[in-house]
């Protein structure tokens, strides 16, 4: 009778459960070399405690890639509509660096989908990235998603050109087409401004600081 | 065994042409061969097949089965979905065999029937379940009568077919005249898997719905509305978590392509014996242009009460006469609450003659009463008003989503809406309504700020329908509780949840969290027990082993059931007097929020001396 007691608890309620979504995976038109990007992330676990991975990147064709990380998290419901997430983020590329990482992740009101966190890197740099996307259903199929994102740095960061302060801004738009909610296409446009040191850091570099990406892609999750 | 003779006995008439059929083409039943055993190959058989008898043997195998061009996995008992009919008589003694043939574990529980508690069927609170290739033997002297049902407890067997219905014939007299009697038995048919609906459920909130609020949908909803709703985080649409085209509705084993017809003759009584064995979905029932006359209520006898429409609740019963009096042909309209899709069959007194099948109405919407702001209304009596009330008066759905443009419920909505701008500075979620008993934390996403007893709603999408509707304050039971007892003590309950998380409870403590810590009775107390909920979607709330009696205003006359539907932001309250001992087992009907956590056990003491 124990075992099939402990299975019934384990049953109701107690559920794991692995999900993965490509959040954005798209081809990326611009002036100068088209590029490519990737943002997908998922879990493992509980309704409360879960392990959370994540992994952005991105490059221009026929180059090596320019900027790559994957994070390992702890993440914590604390809140209905809120996850608290710490653990590490590894850089791929350039200087290759560790960072230790602590955020939050979850639904604002008004139904804005957020992703926040800082970044401490083995150097002792303090970083912070903010993700917000907001699902406008225009039918029961097709979305028009706007998302921002801010990133900001506590101080210059030279080796990576990073200036002090706002590092760079993205405003995105984008229009998906749920042929099953696991799988839409989308296209779409993004408009990247870096600004203040990073502005002058990617002009002493011979780089457009203002870039604006047409984007062809796919959301997926499983 | 399959009763295939046809004695047309006007009491005991078949309950469905097709199921004739059926029965006629199964010379030598797969399930007895066990040829449906673990390859899962073999067509499952539609319609009720009955067994009575002294002993009962029931054989649970894998199957397939097919319904207006989607076919499935199938658990399919005595080879059939639903499984068959067990007919008995109160006062005779029967013993029910459960074989299974699955290569999991297994169980039936008789959901509604008085035993001892270790036949009641529940592995891991009643019994350990069923191995595979085991058989368990279920003796029962039946000390009531009535319509109930039967149905798998393990896993989400349930949801893939492993249900059936039960009669139990009164020894005397039935105090409900009729000349005939169909089965009707709801149900869904899905052939995606349960655990993966479950986990849809989970990582996608809204995942199965296709009536969600959009740029593009004529819901009368202003763009205040809209907004508030996207300020708190949930979506007006959520009322069924799964529904069509996901799910195909059943009666009877057969879907509307099917073209179930249960005959009359003109003039007969005929009983319904309405079964909601569904997991997931509440059915508003109809047969138009003929009225019904509700004589029971989950297996117990009410004084008759006539109505147009009725909600069943996942897990009720309910019986109603109709008198068709003239010849002709009668949809048997089951529409599901979040009108998605529909059940059909044909009363009919001349076979291949079909019914005209009404059009699906509009789709209801939450509103504040929901959402546990009930004080809110004018409605004393916790009847609710706002948008869906105009949505829901447009019967004749071919005329679209149009709004309707004098509504006489326009003045309400204004001040529904005013309500609604006032939950901006509302908190939808103060815990400090809360009693101590109830755990805080993610799994809760709303409190009910002014939760009103609704045993006086219809229903989601009723509320405002031309023609008379059921509610749980016009039950009275047919016999007078002469020897009432005022209850001992009170408790209240919490149903709770978190629609984004999936996540579903009582008192926000999930039974995975609660296990060996059940809610205690001592014997033969009486208890009255209060249902908050905190949740904006209605939950059939069951208790096996005993009978409650719904506190309903109804006095003497309150009627006994084994379910309560508690609707959104409302509480709900029954009386019990825990005279079976043992462990029971006490949950959310709906089947994917008991497996989510909203279970719990109820153990009930022996008596002093008893071993
Ligand atoms: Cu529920």
């Amino acid at each position: 009778m124990r075992p099939s007691r402990e299975a019934l608890y384990q049953e109701h309620g107690g559920m794991q459960l692995f999900w993965f979504q490509g959040d954005r995976l798209e081809y990326r038109a611009r002036a100068g070399e088209d590029g490519y990007l990737w943002d997908v992330q998922g879990y493992y676990g509980g309704d409360i405690n879960k392990f959370w991975f994540k992994s952005e990147g991105e490059g221009a064709f026929g180059e090596a890639i320019e900027q790559a990380e994957i994070q390992a998290l702890y993440s914590r419901a604390i809140a209905p509509f809120f996850d608290l997430q710490a653990g590490v983020r590894q850089d791929l590329t350039g200087p290759k660096r560790t960072h230790a990482v602590i955020g939050v992740q979850g639904l604002m009101p008004y139904m804005f989908e957020i992703d926040a966190a800082a970044f401490l890197s083995g150097k002792g740099d303090l970083t912070a990235r903010i993700e917000a996307e907001y699902d406008q259903r225009l039918s029961q199929r097709l979305i028009l998603q706007p998302r921002a994102e801010v990133n900001l740095s506590a101080q210059e960061i030279p080796e990576l050109d990073i200036g002090s302060g706002i590092d760079n801004i993205e405003l995105g738009l984008r229009l998906r087409y749920e042929i099953v909610p696991e799988f839409a296409p989308y296209v779409g446009i993004e408009q990247e401004w870096k600004l203040g040191g990073s502005r002058d850091f990617a002009r002493l570099a011979g780089e457009d600081p203002s870039v604006t990406n047409y984007v062809i892609g796919v959301r997926f999750w499983f | 065994m399959t009763k295939s003779n046809l004695s047309l006995s006007r009491r005991r008439m078949i309950t469905s042409l097709a199921a004739l059929s059926g029965a006629a083409a199964l010379p030598m039943p797969a399930w007895a061969t066990g040829n449906m055993g673990r390859h899962g190959g073999a067509a499952v058989g539609k319609g009720i097949h009955e067994l009575s008898g002294p002993k009962i043997d029931l054989h649970i195998a894998d199957g397939r089965f097919a319904t207006g061009g989607r076919s499935g996995h199938a658990i399919a008992v005595n080879g059939t979905v639903p499984g068959p009919l067990i007919r008995l008589k109160e006062g005779e003694d029967v013993t029910l065999s459960v074989h299974n043939m699955l290569d999991v574990d297994s169980s039936v529980h008789w959901h509604g029937l008085l035993l001892p508690f270790q036949f009641d069927g529940v592995p891991g609170i009643s019994f350990p379940g069923i191995k595979p290739g085991a058989r368990f033997d279920v003796p029962l002297r039946l000390r009531q009568s009535g319509t109930y049902w039967w149905h798998s407890h393990s896993g989400l067997q349930e949801q893939m077919g492993h249900y059936g219905p039960i009669i139990i014939d009164p020894a005397g007299p039935d105090p409900v005249a009729y000349d005939r009697e169909h089965i009707i038995l709801l149900s869904e048919f899905t052939p995606m898997h349960p655990h993966a609906i479950m986990k849809k459920l989970k990582v996608s909130e809204g995942y199965f719905s296709r009536q969600k609020t959009s740029a593009s949908d004529d819901y009368p909803l202003s763009a205040e509305q809209r907004r508030m709703w996207g300020r708190m985080r949930m979506m007006p649409t959520d009322i069924a978590d799964v529904s069509a085209p996901t799910y195909t509705y059943l009666i009877n084993g057969h879907g509307p392509e099917d073209g179930l017809e249960l005959p009359y003759r003109p003039g007969e009584r005929v009983r319904l014996r309405i079964i909601n064995g569904s997991a997931m979905t509440f059915f508003n029932v109809r047969l138009p242009g003929l009225p019904m006359t509700v004589v029971q209520a989950d297996g117990q006898n009410v004084q008759p009460v006539a109505v147009d429409e009725l909600q069943i609740g996942v897990a009720e019963t309910y019986d109603v006469i109709v008198t068709p009096n003239a010849a002709g042909a009668f949809a048997i309209a089951a529409e599901s609450m979040d009108r998605s899709g529909m059940a059909q069959a044909t009363l009919t007194s001349q076979p291949g003659r079909k019914a005209t099948f009404p059009a699906l109405r509009d789709p209801p919407l939450l509103s504040m009463v929901d959402m546990g702001h009930g004080g809110m209304d004018h409605g004393g009596s916790g009847d609710k008003a706002g948008p869906a009330m105009d949505h829901s008066q447009m019967d004749h759905a071919a005329m679209g989503h149009a709004m309707p443009e004098a509504s006489p419920a326009s003045g309400h909505d204004g001040h529904d809406m005013g309500a609604m701008d006032m939950s901006g500075g509302m908190n939808m979620r103060d815990t400090s309504l809360l009693p101590a008993s109830v755990k805080v934390g993610p799994g809760i996403d709303m409190v009910s700020m002014n939760p009103q007893d609704r045993t006086g709603y219809p229903g989601l999408g009723l509320e405002g329908v031309p023609h008379r509707t059921l509610n749980y304050r016009m039950l009275k039971s047919l016999a007078m509780d002469h020897h009432k007892r005022a209850p001992d003590r009170e408790m209240e309950l919490h149903l709770t949840g978190n629609m984004e998380r999936y996540m579903w409870s009582f008192d926000g403590k999930k039974f995975s969290a609660v296990g060996d810590d059940p809610i205690r009775f001592g014997h033969d107390e009486r208890v009255r027990v209060k249902l908050v909920n905190d949740t904006m979607m209605a939950h059939p709330i069951h208790l096996h082993g005993m009978f409650f009696e719904l506190v309903n205003g109804q006095g003497h006359h309150q009627p006994r059931k084994h379910t309560v539907i508690v609707q959104p932001g409302s509480s709900a309250t029954f009386d019990v007097t825990t005279d079976e001992p043992g462990d029971w087992a006490f949950h959310c009907h709906l089947l994917y929020h008991m497996h989510a956590g909203m279970m719990q056990t109820v153990s009930v003491a022996f008596p002093e001396g008893a071993a």
